[in-house]
């Protein structure tokens, strides 16, 4: 027995319609019927921000929002940054800098990256750390990572 | 216009993970996410107990529930056991020994049926007593974990060299300290996952996190009641290890009698709750050392026995020892040396192996009682350690030759970079300040081995290599890629040796059914054991093209280079012919036809350990030196760690941005397990299950890093390169408790040093508890 409900939704820039089950987050949603697989579960929890996405503008922990929440919104996630046009700077910066190990957290981080420099396009070290606290790394030690943002902020301020 | 090309090198330059640009636009399919036709999901029912008979199942209501394809408990996997001492059985028959036991799985059609179902299912118990405690599983009387083992004495290791009773003779002062160890999680990002599909003629295909391939083919085979040729290993990229996936665990052997059951491929993947419970967790130890020193500070004898906790089943955790043993008989000369390890079955969860292995362990206790030694002979713990650093190349009592190490070196740079010895007098005088925030900086150092660990047969890894028509190369290689970069560093070696570009070479290292053999991702080998195979076979393939490049000239092959895509005259660099046209030349030529195409098998020059723990078991051996400055806030006991200096002896560096990946990674994981994680256990059960109470460190937590690569240059390794992969993890967390007590004057032995504990502790120290 699951109910669902039809909604209607911006995903990385095309309009796109799904029946949600009211019970479903909308990690669950994107990773299964739209395979969206780079939004990462890792905890479920809310508590290590793979699962990381941005709506209307927001940094979010899909894990933790409702499918339905979705409708009516514009979503972005990791797999909306990349287009014929080439990969955008923050990817390019995680690649650059050695940001990336094993990977797992990778999409997490450039969707919080993404939305802190909408923010601030010019961040101080601090401001970048407490930007990401909310994203668990366990392989790199944070530190390409930081030096990641700042080389994609650096870009952004341009 | 004459063509020249000078050689140029890619070693210790500044390269790109080749896995990077596909996990930044999420092109990478780990094996979470994967999906296979038809497939099926299944989920593991846990005991409540921690030691308790099994007196009934009743699954007949989730075998009835719609989308249930199987359910199955012990009948139905009649295979073996599994575990080191193989007293594992994947779903328990009769007894559960710990909180993480497997009654039963289910497969069903979604994760949300498989979780009703497993609801459903009844279980009845009577409950035995328990143990928890090692002293009080060792005492006369104790309840008995395993029937076979009245003792519950799952493991026992023994070593002694020298004489001891001389040893103490000859000590002007001993110092005897205890120390016990924590548990701590390894918090892989990707939560434990596997899926399995059986075919019609009863092999079985199994993806797998494993970091141990062909050792998985051998260890899961019998419990499968499957011969392991008939075992095939695929392994997608996956969300870290960091050593957790070394040995078998139950939910293996389980996900693939589920689909042997319904004929169906299926996936079983943890939830972050079930990671934290029933994953391995580092080895925790009850060290005790004893050791003496003369006068002047040089040792005369070291003694160590410990106790550690092995839960209710035995994986590699028990194994630990043989590292531990290394270093506390190894690190720092001492002519005398003694140490005893004995594994206790308890009712506690179980351990596995995890970066470092028994080295971080080892490290905390005895580099925190070196700088309790040198402060007993009033010696400064710069001076005190480079009294007694092993020199290169001595033999250590269990026979190793160090070979070309710099402790020395690694010590004295640390020490000079952070101006520890000002430091560290000046912080001294104020123990007694009333100041809140106290400023204190601490050193220490590990010994390990750094060019493989010969703990089977062989320590080897085979390589395929072959080359296309247009100069493009593809290297089938044994060892894994978990992330940690051997696909960047492999590419790297193979384009030096054949003057191509690293993009144009493919690494294929995810299937038994291709790669030829390999002992795995452990004892930070695979650079240097899988590096010096791949090294080795593109050597065979140069010389089989320079060869024939040589043919169309009047020079001999010697006298041919491969640089940058052209065969060149090496002296002048003079550019002959295009690497594909002469590839293409040799694959057309009619009767004379050949491809390039070569194989290697490495074996490393050491050799496994005798019963007696005699052997050089590593192709070298390495020392890192830390240096950490912290701040305490010595009313909530805060620690903040604000720079640390790390001096490592890295043979040679090959990438720069590999290497202080694995350092600064390897770091923060340290940093963990001496600040803030720990998998509360008590009485049996897991308290901390998530990462809202099990802090793992985040961002604003780093510090500064100040990095230094020693390069002596090993003369086996790949381009010079050692193993670099552990240290990092193993010599930080001492390094942080050793500042603790320069600036505070306050020791706390067993870690992780929280606020709490550290407020307390100062509290004590100063009377106001």
């Amino acid at each position: 027995m699951s109910l669902t409900q039809k909604i209607i939704f911006t995903l990385n820039g095309k309009p796109v319609q799904a029946d949600a089950q009211v019970t479903a987050s909308a990690l669950e949603l994107l990773r299964g019927a739209f395979e969206l697989g780079g939004t990462k579960l890792a905890c479920g929890e809310g508590e290590c921000g793979a699962c990381t996405i941005i709506v209307d503008g927001r940094s979010r922990n899909s894990c933790l929002l409702p499918a339905v929440d979705l409708d009516g919104r514009e979503v972005l996630t990791v797999e909306g940054l990349w287009s014929e046009d080439g990969i955008d700077p923050v990817q390019q910066a995680f690649i650059d800098e050695g940001a990336i190990q094993c990977g797992f957290c990778t999409p997490g981080m450039i969707m919080q990256t993404k939305y802190l420099l909408s923010k601030n396009p010019r961040m101080t070290p601090e401001e970048i750390e407490r930007g990401l606290e909310g994203n668990v790394c366990r392989c790199t030690g944070y530190k390409k990572i930081i030096s990641a943002v700042a080389a994609a902020s650096a870009v952004a301020a341009e | 216009m004459d063509k020249i090309i000078e050689k140029q090198s890619l070693i210790g330059k500044r390269v790109t993970k080749l896995d990077a640009p596909d996990k930044a636009v999420a092109r990478t399919r780990y094996i979470n996410d994967m999906v296979l036709p038809r497939m099926l999901f299944g989920k593991i029912l846990r005991t409540d107990r921690v030691h308790a008979h099994i007196v009934s199942i009743d699954a007949s209501a989730a075998e009835a529930l719609p989308g249930v394809a199987a359910v199955i408990t012990a009948k139905d996997t009649p295979g073996g056991k599994i575990g080191v001492l193989r007293d594992n059985p994947p779903l328990k028959t009769d007894t559960v020994r710990c909180i993480r036991d497997e009654i039963a799985a289910v497969a069903a059609d979604s994760e949300e049926i498989c979780d009703e179902a497993i609801r459903l299912i009844k279980v009845e118990y009577d409950d035995l007593p328990t143990v928890f405690d090692c002293t009080e599983a060792l005492a006369a009387g104790a309840p008995i974990i395993h029937e076979d083992c009245p003792d519950n004495i799952a493991m026992e290791q023994n070593f002694e060299h020298g004489d001891m009773a001389a040893g103490e003779a000859a000590s002007d002062y001993i110092v005897e300290g205890e120390y016990n160890v924590h548990y701590v999680a390894h918090c892989n990002m990707g939560v434990s996952c596997t899926l399995a599909d059986y075919d019609t003629d009863g092999r079985v295909t199994i993806y797998t996190q494993t970091q141990y391939p062909f050792n998985v083919k051998m260890d899961i085979a019998p419990s499968l009641g499957v011969h392991p040729g008939d075992v095939r290993i695929i392994q997608p990229p996956v969300g870290g290890a960091f050593g957790s996936k070394l040995d078998v665990y139950p939910y293996e052997p389980i996900c693939v009698f589920l689909a042997k059951k319904t004929r169906r491929p299926v996936k079983l993947i943890y939830s972050r709750e079930e990671e934290f419970i029933a994953s391995p967790t580092r080895q925790p130890v009850e060290f005790k050392i004893r050791a003496g020193m003369k006068k002047d500070g040089t040792l005369t004898f070291r003694d160590c026995d410990s106790l550690l906790n092995n839960g209710g089943y035995t994986s590699w955790g028990a194994t630990t020892p043989y590292v531990t043993m290394r270093t506390m008989t190894s690190h720092y000369t001492v002519p005398n040396v003694k140490y005893r390890a004995r594994a206790v079955y308890t009712n506690n969860p179980f351990a596995g192996s995890f970066r470092g292995y028994g080295n971080v362990q080892a490290t905390w206790a005895l580099e925190t009682h070196m700088d309790k030694m040198a402060e007993t002979i009033g010696m400064d713990p710069v001076a005190f350690r480079l009294k007694n650093a092993n020199p290169p190349n001595e033999i250590t009592p269990q026979g190793s030759n160090l070979g070309c190490i710099d402790l020395t070196g690694c010590i004295k740079q640390a020490a000079e970079r952070s101006d520890f010895l000002n430091k560290w007098h000046e912080n001294n005088k104020g123990w007694d300040s009333s100041e809140r925030f106290r400023r204190g900086i601490g050193i220490a150092t590990s010994l390990h081995n750094a060019g493989g660990a010969k703990i089977h047969k062989s320590d080897g890894c085979g390589t395929m290599l072959k080359m296309d028509d247009y100069a493009r190369v593809t290297i089938i290689t044994g060892g894994s890629e978990i992330g940690q970069g051997l696909d960047t560093v492999l590419a790297q070696l193979v384009s030096e040796e054949l003057g191509v570009p690293m993009r144009d070479v493919t690494i294929i290292n995810n299937d038994s059914a291709l790669r030829p053999w390999d002992v795995g991702v452990h004892a930070s080998r695979t650079t240097y054991i899988a590096g010096n195979s791949a090294i080795r076979v593109a050597r065979k393939a140069r010389e089989q093209i320079l060869k024939a490049a040589a043919s169309h000239t009047n020079m001999t092959h010697e006298m041919l280079d491969l640089r940058q895509g052209y065969v060149v005259q090496a002296e002048s660099g003079l550019a002959l012919m295009p690497l594909d046209k002469i590839l293409r030349q040799m694959h057309f030529a009619g009767e004379d036809a050949e491809l390039v195409m070569a194989t290697d098998y490495y074996e490393p020059p050491s050799e496994p350990e005798d019963k007696d723990h005699m052997g050089d078991m590593s192709a070298a051996y390495s020392h890192a030196a830390h240096v950490a400055e912290i701040v305490v806030d010595t009313k909530l006991g805060a620690i903040t760690v604000e720079k640390i200096w790390s001096a490592q002896d890295v043979g040679r560096v090959i990438n720069p941005v590999g290497l202080e990946g694995q350092i600064e990674g390897g770091i923060a994981m340290g940093l963990g397990y001496a600040l803030s994680e720990e998998l509360k256990i008590v009485e049996g059960k897991v308290l901390n299950p998530s990462f809202r109470d099990y802090h793992v460190m985040t961002a604003p937590e780093m510090p500064e890093f100040d990095l230094t690569f020693i390069e002596t240059g090993d003369a086996e390794g790949p381009a010079g390169a050692k193993g670099i992969a552990e240290l990092p993890t193993i010599v930080i967390a001492p390094a942080i408790g050793n500042a603790l007590y320069n600036a505070t004057g306050v020791r706390i032995d067993h870690p992780p040093l929280t606020p709490e504990k550290v407020a307390r502790a100062i509290a004590e120290k100063n009377g106001r508890l």
